[in-house]
């Protein structure tokens, strides 16, 4: 419903806020582990908990992965960049301030593309900055207190900052499922959403077209996206109900609460407002080489925007099918092998596209594990190409292999006796009965009906069972009553 | 062994804690006096004489402890260059098997799970440490009457004493650690300087200390107070002392310090004795304005005599912006202090109020008891000026006069080698006397301040005697890196004059 | 500019200090004493001069030092909390957060 243009003769005006772990195997700023899921506290080391006397020590890896973000989205990578303190007392904030960036950070520019619906999409990035992650705060089994666990707190995170270019909840989830493609394809984050390794923030505000942008609330810690359409479809209800009873919408962070399916303000952070930022004293300028960046980009993987180009390119896909294909490396990795197997990408593009993922849809598990092999797939599409067998009897093909009744593409062809009959001569003979018991619809077909031709047609094709090559029926057909 | 440890040390040269820090090291090379001599004769000093209220913290099975380890090192000739050499450190350094409570109540009682880079330098170079010292709160003050902790042999907070004359501060923030050392509690000990912390305290005392470049001895495991202006130094009896410390201080820091410097370790005795001849000294006008007092001037000018004798040249520069560094560094410092101050909540170490109705309220008590009042105005003083609208007009302004302060020194230095004058306005004070005038003891900061803001190493060093015949001491300050030079400079004018080993009365 | 007693309280609030009113007024006091002295900082030009945020970079170039990305904190759960307030079950414990 909100891909729609205007809800209520509302412009929806979203930007995103995106936090995602990178994937280093120690902290930003110390040397302990971040694996998930460990005792509580039992990862937070001296350095995490701030214990008196101790400093900060950058972790490189945080830093190579902030450049192949970079890179991957166009942005520009600041040959020197500030890491700044933002000041604010939480329990779950060590030091009382987090190391983050402010005024000069390390990725700035950047757009992430995609597909929504057919339709080509374009989100400008204002910026992407390091900064360490806060520990958990368990409300739960304290009577009156909060546990608080360090684990998390000094876990890189990469903080996605979009311009306010969206326009709708789906669009905004449309990039959300997009940009969560590009760090998990590049390796820089591992995308679980459960354990919060990719959390979104979305700033969601309405206003009357051509009206000047609205006062826009927070939807924090959007760690689903379909939470994160629910949410925002919401909101932008709510927002739009507010004004139209005549209230104002006041800015606020607020959480959605799955349960309910509501948004609500947050009651703590209220007076958090100023972080006084200051750069931090503990840390000289973060300095990148030119070939630094050179050197990451000639390391890094085929981006799937690159390889989508590639593929139109090399196979002559569509624009679209080229952006379905390159969704995940395993579904592009599989196309590539069944194409180069078959020598029929575009075929190959089809069954992938649609009978496999409607199937994988259905069953909800992965490519990798589909009964279906790139290899049988292959053998499935020439049999297609070489005209061994019509589309509809690859359908039943493809159900025997993805049934396990059968492994092999011609056994099942053989045993189902799903051959398309191409030999003319046992052809010619089907023909000749048929004209012999339908002189009414030849001297039709003579007098110019097309209709009557196409019956004859089907005729023979009933008469073969089916088997018979359409192509061959139809040109046979002609000869014999011209 | 065990007879040596009870019967008072015998050593050959008179009292042991007459010696200095070089001839210490030599007598435990040579096998004269052995390290748990050493450490149980300043102990029972210690123990004897704490009305001082220098220390706060004793251990001493840990630090016989590391005595005896230093004996069998010193056995198994395979000792360091400071190898049982007895040193206590200021509070503001952590320590494993003593607690570290940087002067203030928040850290009451806190243990420290590691050793600060600093410390584990001076334990690797063979030195004992005796225990902690007092300071003022966090290292903010300039009179040692900051510290909220309890000194051995008191039963409640107590200022640091005047070893010259107990009834005047001894300056600060490391306080303890220059009265420790005037008094023969220590041969040495450990001293921080943000604004002049080491080198004002020397003055008082009259002792000799040096703050190095920024950069060149690790933070990790000082307690933090401005990050930008933290440095850690030696306090002893003599530049020689100091340059033996030194160097075992000093030194990359790369695994926990991302603002130590890449630059290898350093002999800083290597130029001691080098000749000063035709040596430069900038005389900075603005450092001998109508702010000094008769007396200090009157010393410092006698000593820049004695430097003329040894062949130095005095010219004669300008520092234009040395009045402005008091605003400068009374805004930068509070600013980064308000953020380093901010872990203590509480939360997961240090004091936690007993009584609050809520988070909120939780943190409001209990950084409200756990810190002093100047620590406090501080706070206040460093939220103020980096909160929102005031960030700009305070704290960005004070960060690019303090660009020019250093590129002031950067014009000077093309005229002279180094830079001498006067390290506070005045001797010690009386206790008391400012300590309800914050501002008062911010302005006496004055000719310490353009060094530190700068990241500039300086030095103090005994010239004599002023007013109630307290000790004067000069200032040195050279240009980055030139530490070896400063101490050469001083170890000439030591060689030549004695104000270094003058002893209080009754010491 | 003279700080009123409405700023000492923002301020306060801010850096979670708890003031009585006596100390408050003192504090108010002492704090425009000093910014008595600021005032010919502020009058300072500074037009085109950059801030100074780490000392020896007026003397050298400075670069963040990276470290290699590597574990090598053990677990030191015991010592690192033998200072805590209040723990359970490895928590640190606080009032309750409401969020």
């Amino acid at each position: 419903m909100t891909s729609s243009k205007l809800i209520q003769g509302y412009e929806v005006v979203i930007g995103f806020e995106t936090h995602a772990q990178l994937s280093t195997k120690s902290k930003i700023f110390s040397r302990a582990s971040t694996a998930f899921g460990a005792e509580p506290n039992t990862q937070a080391c001296a350095v995490d908990l701030a214990l008196p006397g101790t400093l900060p020590v950058m972790n490189k890896g945080a830093v190579e992965r902030a450049i192949e973000f970079g890179l991957a989205v166009g942005s520009h990578i600041a040959p020197r960049s500030i890491f700044a303190r933002k000041n604010y007392f939480y329990p779950d904030l060590p030091k009382g301030y987090q190391i983050s960036q402010f005024e000069i950070p390390v990725v700035q520019g950047g757009a992430v593309e995609f597909f929504l619906g057919d339709e080509k999409k374009s989100v400008r990035l204002v910026r992407a900055h390091l900064e360490e992650d806060a520990g958990k705060s368990l409300h739960e089994d304290f009577i009156g207190q909060t546990g608080i666990d360090l684990n998390r707190a000094g876990t890189p995170l990469l903080e996605i900052v979009t311009e306010p270019d969206m326009r709708s909840s789906a669009e905004a989830v449309a990039y959300a499922k997009e940009l969560h493609k590009i760090v998990t394809w590049i390796g820089i984050c591992d995308g679980n959403m459960q354990e919060g390794s990719f959390r979104c923030d979305a700033n969601v505000s309405v206003r009357k077209p051509g009206a000047p942008l609205g006062t826009r609330r927070e939807i924090k810690n959007l760690n689903s996206f379909k939470f994160m359409q629910q949410a925002m479809d919401y909101e932008i209800l709510w927002q739009i109900e507010q004004l139209e009873d005549g209230r104002a919408i006041e800015q606020a962070t607020v959480l959605f609460n799955p349960d309910t399916g509501e948004t609500r303000a947050m009651r703590s952070k209220e007076d958090a407002a100023d972080y006084r930022y200051f750069p931090d004293p503990d840390l000289p300028p973060l300095v990148i080489a030119n070939e630094w960046v050179q050197r990451v980009r000639s390391e890094m993987t085929e981006l799937p925007r690159v390889m989508a180009a590639r593929f139109c390119a090399d196979y002559g896909l569509s624009e679209y099918d080229a952006s379905t294909l390159t969704q995940s490396k395993d579904m592009a990795g599989y196309f590539e092998a069944t194409a180069k197997a078959c020598g029929q990408p575009k075929l190959a593009a089809n069954w992938i596209t649609g009978e496999m993922s409607r199937r994988l849809n259905a069953t909800d598990i992965g490519l990798m594990q589909a009964p279906v092999g790139a290899a049988q797939l292959a053998t499935l599409i020439s049999r297609i190409a070489d005209a061994t067998i019509s589309n509809n009897a690859a359908k039943q093909v493809f159900e025997a292999l993805w049934s396990g009744e059968s492994a092999d593409v011609d056994a099942v062809i053989e045993s189902k006796g799903l051959k398309q009959m191409n030999d003319s001569s046992a052809l010619e003979k089907i023909i000749d009965d048929v004209l012999a018991v339908n002189a009414k619809n030849i001297e039709e077909f003579r007098a110019g009906k097309d209709r009557a031709f196409n019956a004859l047609v089907g005729q023979v094709m009933k008469a073969s069972k089916g088997q018979a090559n359409p192509a061959q029926v139809n040109e046979l057909l002609k000869r014999k009553l011209s | 062994m065990s007879a040596a440890m009870d019967k008072k040390p015998s050593a050959p040269h008179g009292d042991l804690h007459d010696l200095s820090v070089t001839e210490l090291a030599a007598l435990l090379r040579d096998r004269k006096v052995s390290a748990v001599e050493a450490a149980q004769h300043f102990l029972a000093r210690i123990r004897a004489q704490p009305q001082l209220g220098a220390f706060l913290a004793l251990n001493e099975d840990a630090t016989l402890n590391q005595a005896r380890a230093a004996d069998e090192r010193l056995a198994a000739a395979s000792a360091g260059p400071l190898e049982g050499v007895p040193i206590a450190h200021k509070d503001i350094f952590v320590t494993r098997d003593w607690p570290s409570t940087a002067g203030s109540k928040m850290l009451s009682g806190y243990r420290s799970p590691f050793d600060a880079t600093v410390v584990a330098k001076l334990k690797g170079a063979g030195a004992v440490n005796l225990g902690k010292l007092n300071c003022d709160e966090f290292a903010m003050g300039s009179s040692n009457e900051n510290s909220a902790q309890t000194p051995i042999g008191f039963s409640a907070p107590e200022p640091v004493k005047n070893p010259w004359d107990v009834s005047r501060i001894p300056g600060g923030s490391s306080g303890g650690s220059a009265a420790a050392v005037a008094a023969r509690l220590t041969p040495a000990a450990t001293g921080t300087d943000t604004g002049g912390s080491i080198r004002q305290p020397a003055s008082f005392c009259g002792i000799t200390g040096i703050k190095p470049t920024y950069g060149r001895a690790s933070r990790y495991g000082m307690i933090a107070f401005a990050s930008s202006l933290d440095q850690a130094g030696p306090m002893a009896r003599s530049a020689q002392d100091c340059a033996l410390l030194l160097s075992a201080m000093c030194g990359p820091d790369p695994d926990r310090d991302s603002t130590s410097l890449d630059l290898p370790e350093e002999d800083f005795s290597r130029q001691l004795n080098d000749s000063i001849e035709g040596l430069r000294i900038g005389i900075p006008k603005e450092f001998f304005g109508e702010g000094l007092s008769a007396d200090v001037r009157a010393a410092v000018q006698a000593a820049l005599k004695e430097y003329e004798k040894l062949g130095a040249k005095l010219v004669e520069i300008s520092l234009p912006r040395t009045e402005l560094s008091i605003p400068v560094y009374y805004i930068i410092a509070p600013a980064e202090a308000s953020s380093n101050l901010s872990r203590f909540d509480g939360v997961k170490f240090g004091h936690r109020a007993a009584h609050y109705s809520d988070l909120a309220d939780m943190y409001q008590k209990t950084r409200s008891e756990g810190f002093g009042d100047e620590v406090k105005r501080r706070i206040m003083i460093g939220t103020y000026v980096l909160s929102h609208g005031y960030y700009d007009a305070y704290y960005l302004q004070a960060q690019k006069i303090r660009r020019m302060i250093a590129d002031d020194f950067q014009q000077a230095f093309r005229q002279c080698d180094l830079i001498a004058g006067p390290v506070a306005p005045t001797v010690a004070w009386k206790i008391g006397e400012k300590s309800d005038d914050p501002v008062a003891n911010y302005l006496a900061d004055i000719f310490t301040l353009p060094a530190s803001l700068a990241g500039l190493p300086g030095m103090s060093l005994p010239v004599g005697f002023g007013a109630a015949a307290m000790p004067v001491g000069m200032q040195l300050i050279g240009n980055y890196f030139s530490e070896s030079r400063l101490l050469n400079a001083a170890h000439r004018f030591q060689s030549e004059t004695d104000w270094h080993s003058r002893k209080p009365a009754g010491i | 500019m003279s700080l009123t007693s409405s700023d000492i309280a923002r301020i306060a609030k801010l850096a979670r200090l708890e003031l009585p009113a006596a100390e408050a007024e003192r504090m108010r006091t002492q704090l425009n004493d000093f910014f008595g002295i600021v005032e010919k900082m502020r009058a300072v030009d500074t037009a085109g001069i950059e801030p100074l945020e780490h000392p020896v970079a007026t003397f050298q170039d400075i670069a963040l030092r990276l470290r290699e990305d590597r574990v090598s904190e053990p677990n030191q759960r015991e010592a690192n909390q033998q200072n805590a307030p209040a723990l359970e079950r490895g928590l640190f414990l606080v009032p309750k957060v409401i969020e």
